[in-house]
C-alpha cells in the first residue's frame, strides 16, 4: 500500500485482494457483543466533509470507532471554511495538530491529491468531484464476492449518470483490473466521450446491456451536478433507463442488484427492485464499515515504498 | 536441523494432554476450546477430536485471531501491516473453563493480546493454556497449565513447529 488512498487507479490487485480479504476478517468484528479493537488506539482520524454526505460519513466514523481511534467530523456548514479559507490552508492547519489520517470528501476532482502533497497525514479519498470514490468501489467488490464468490468472467453492467459519476470511475477500475466483463449504458447525453477506453463495452439499450447479467449497479441520477437539460423529464429517464422488474428478468436468474445510494426511486430504479429479492444495497451499506475498517488498518502501517516516494 | 518431536511423539503428547485436561476438570460439560490462529487451531481440533475418542463427548472448538490485539503494531515505519485473519468462536463463552491453545510458547506477548481479545467475547468462569512447546524466554509473567514439551532453547535459536494440517508434515524441529 502507498501513503494515502486517492483511488483505485494506485492499487495493484494484489493490494485490492489484500484489502478484500482483511474486510472479510474486520467484518466478524461487527458481529461481536463488543464491537471494538485496540488496534488504532492513539490514532488521531480527522474526517473533512466538504459535501453532505450520511452513509459514507457514518460510515468512516463507524470504522474508526471500532478500531478505538479517535475520530474528529469537521462539517464545512459550520466551518472556516465559510469565511473564505482555502482547502489547502484548513489542511495545513489541521495538519499542525498533527492528526495522523484524514478523510477528505470535496467536490473538487482532484482534491486529496493536493491534499496528499502537503499533508504527511495519510489521506483516504471519501469522494472526489468526478474524479473517484475508492472506497465505495472496494465495498461494491466485496458484496459481488460475497455473492459471486469471484468477479473474474462476471458480466457487470453499470446503468445511469455515467459523466458525474465517481462510483463508476473507480468501479470500472477495480472491475476491469480484477477481469470482470463491464458494460455500461446510460443516455448519450451523460456518456463520457472515450469511456470505451477504459475497457469496457457502451450502449444505449438497457435491455441488451441487462441480458444474461451477474450483476446490475444502478448510479444515482446527479441532479445537483447537472448544469444543462442532459434529458426531456425524470419519467421518460424512468421508462427508458430505470431498472424494472421486467428488465430483470432478461438477466441471469441469480443477479444482484446494487445502488451506492441515496436512491431516487422510481427515477433510476423501481421500489420494488430496491426492496425486492434481488437488491443487496443495504448489504453494500453494512459491507461498507468492513471494507473502510480494513483501509484504515492497512494505511495505518508503514509506508512500503517510502523510499521511492 | 535438529527434529525434537516426530510425528509418532506428538500424537502421544497430545494425548496425554487431553488426558491431563480431563483430570483437572471434572466434568466436562463447561469445557471450550480454543486455538490461536494459525496452528493452534488444528492442535485444538486434535485435542477435541482425541477427547471425543475418550469420553465421547463433542467440546465445542473455536478460533482466535489476535493480529488486532498485538502490542508491535503500528510501530514499523516500512513494510505491511500483518495479515488479519477471522476470528470464530460459534459459541458462548460465558462461564465455560476455555483451553486457550497454542503450538509454541515464548515471549508471552501473543498469550496476552489472546487473553485480551477472548476477554471481549464474554466471561468464562477460567483460561487455561496449553501449548504444545514450551521454549522459554518469557517477557511477561504468563505460564502454561499444559505443556508438550518443555524445550530449553538459546534466543538465538528458532522453533518449528510443523503440522499435517497447515504444512503438510507432523515434526517440531530447532532451527540456529
Amino acid at each position: 500500500m502507498k501513503k494515502d488512498l486517492l483511488g483505485i487507479d494506485d492499487l495493484s490487485r494484489l493490494d485490492i485482494y489484500r484489502l478484500l480479504e482483511t474486510a472479510e476478517a474486520m467484518r466478524e468484528i461487527g458481529e461481536r457483543p463488543i464491537k471494538k479493537v485496540p488496534t488504532l488506539r492513539g490514532k488521531t482520524v480527522v474526517n473533512l466533509f466538504y459535501e453532505p454526505s450520511t452513509r459514507t460519513r457514518t460510515s468512516f466514523e463507524i470504522a474508526e470507532k471500532r478500531l478505538s481511534a479517535d475520530t474528529l467530523n469537521i462539517a464545512v456548514q459550520s466551518s472556516s471554511v465559510l469565511k473564505g479559507e482555502t482547502l489547502a490552508d484548513t489542511a495545513m492547519n489541521i495538519e499542525a495538530m498533527s492528526p495522523d489520517m484524514i478523510v477528505l470528501r470535496h467536490a473538487s476532482s482532484g482534491a486529496c491529491h493536493l491534499l496528499s502533497r502537503i499533508c504527511r497525514s495519510r489521506i483516504i479519498n471519501a469522494g472526489d468531484g468526478m474524479h473517484e470514490h475508492p472506497t465505495q468501489a472496494l465495498l461494491d467488490a466485496f458484496t459481488i464476492r460475497q455473492h459471486k464468490k469471484t468477479i473474474e468472467g462476471l458480466k457487470v453492467v453499470i446503468i445511469g449518470d455515467l459523466l458525474h459519476s465517481r462510483v463508476l470511475r473507480s468501479n470500472v477500475l477495480l472491475l476491469t483490473k480484477l477481469g470482470a466483463d463491464v458494460w455500461v449504458s446510460g443516455p448519450p447525453t451523460l456518456v463520457p466521450r472515450g469511456i470505451e477506453q477504459m475497457g469496457v463495452r457502451v450502449t444505449t439499450s438497457v435491455d441488451d446491456a441487462v441480458a444474461d447479467a451477474d450483476v446490475i449497479m444502478m448510479l444515482r441520477i446527479q441532479q445537483e451536478r447537472m448544469q444543462g437539460a442532459y434529458f426531456p423529464s425524470l419519467r421518460e429517464y424512468f421508462n427508458l433507463f430505470g431498472m424494472t422488474v421486467e428488465r430483470i428478468a432478461r438477466a441471469k436468474p441469480d443477479v444482484i442488484i446494487m445502488h451506492p445510494g441515496p436512491m431516487n426511486r422510481g427515477v433510476e430504479i423501481a421500489s420494488e427492485v430496491a426492496d425486492g429479492p434481488y437488491s443487496v444495497i443495504l448489504e453494500q451499506v453494512a459491507n461498507g464499515v468492513a471494507v473502510r475498517m480494513a483501509v484504515l488498518y492497512l494505511l495505518a502501517g508503514g509506508v512500503e515504498d517510502e523510499a521511492a516516494a | 536441523m535438529p527434529v525434537v518431536m516426530d510425528g509418532d511423539r506428538m500424537g502421544r503428547t497430545l494425548t496425554r494432554i487431553a488426558h491431563e485436561i480431563l483430570e483437572r476438570n471434572r466434568g466436562v460439560e463447561e469445557l471450550a476450546l480454543v486455538g490461536i490462529r494459525r496452528r493452534g487451531v488444528p492442535l485444538a481440533k486434535r485435542i477435541a477430536a482425541i477427547i471425543k475418542d475418550i469420553n465421547h463427548h463433542e467440546v465445542p472448538t473455536g478460533a482466535l485471531d489476535i493480529t488486532l490485539y498485538r502490542d508491535d503494531l503500528m510501530r514499523h515505519a516500512v513494510g505491511h501491516q500483518p495479515v488479519v485473519g477471522r476470528t470464530d468462536i460459534p459459541f458462548s463463552i460465558d462461564d465455560r473453563r476455555i483451553l486457550l491453545v497454542d503450538d509454541v510458547l515464548y515471549t508471552g506477548r501473543t498469550i496476552r493480546a489472546a487473553l485480551d481479545a477472548l476477554i471481549e467475547f464474554g466471561r468464562p468462569k477460567s483460561i487455561q493454556l496449553v501449548v504444545l512447546v514450551d521454549r522459554g524466554h518469557r517477557e511477561l509473567p504468563i505460564k502454561a497449565d499444559y505443556v508438550g514439551k518443555n524445550l530449553p532453547t538459546a534466543l538465538s535459536q528458532s522453533v518449528q513447529v510443523h503440522l499435517t494440517e497447515t504444512d503438510g508434515r507432523d515434526e517440531v524441529e530447532i532451527q540456529e
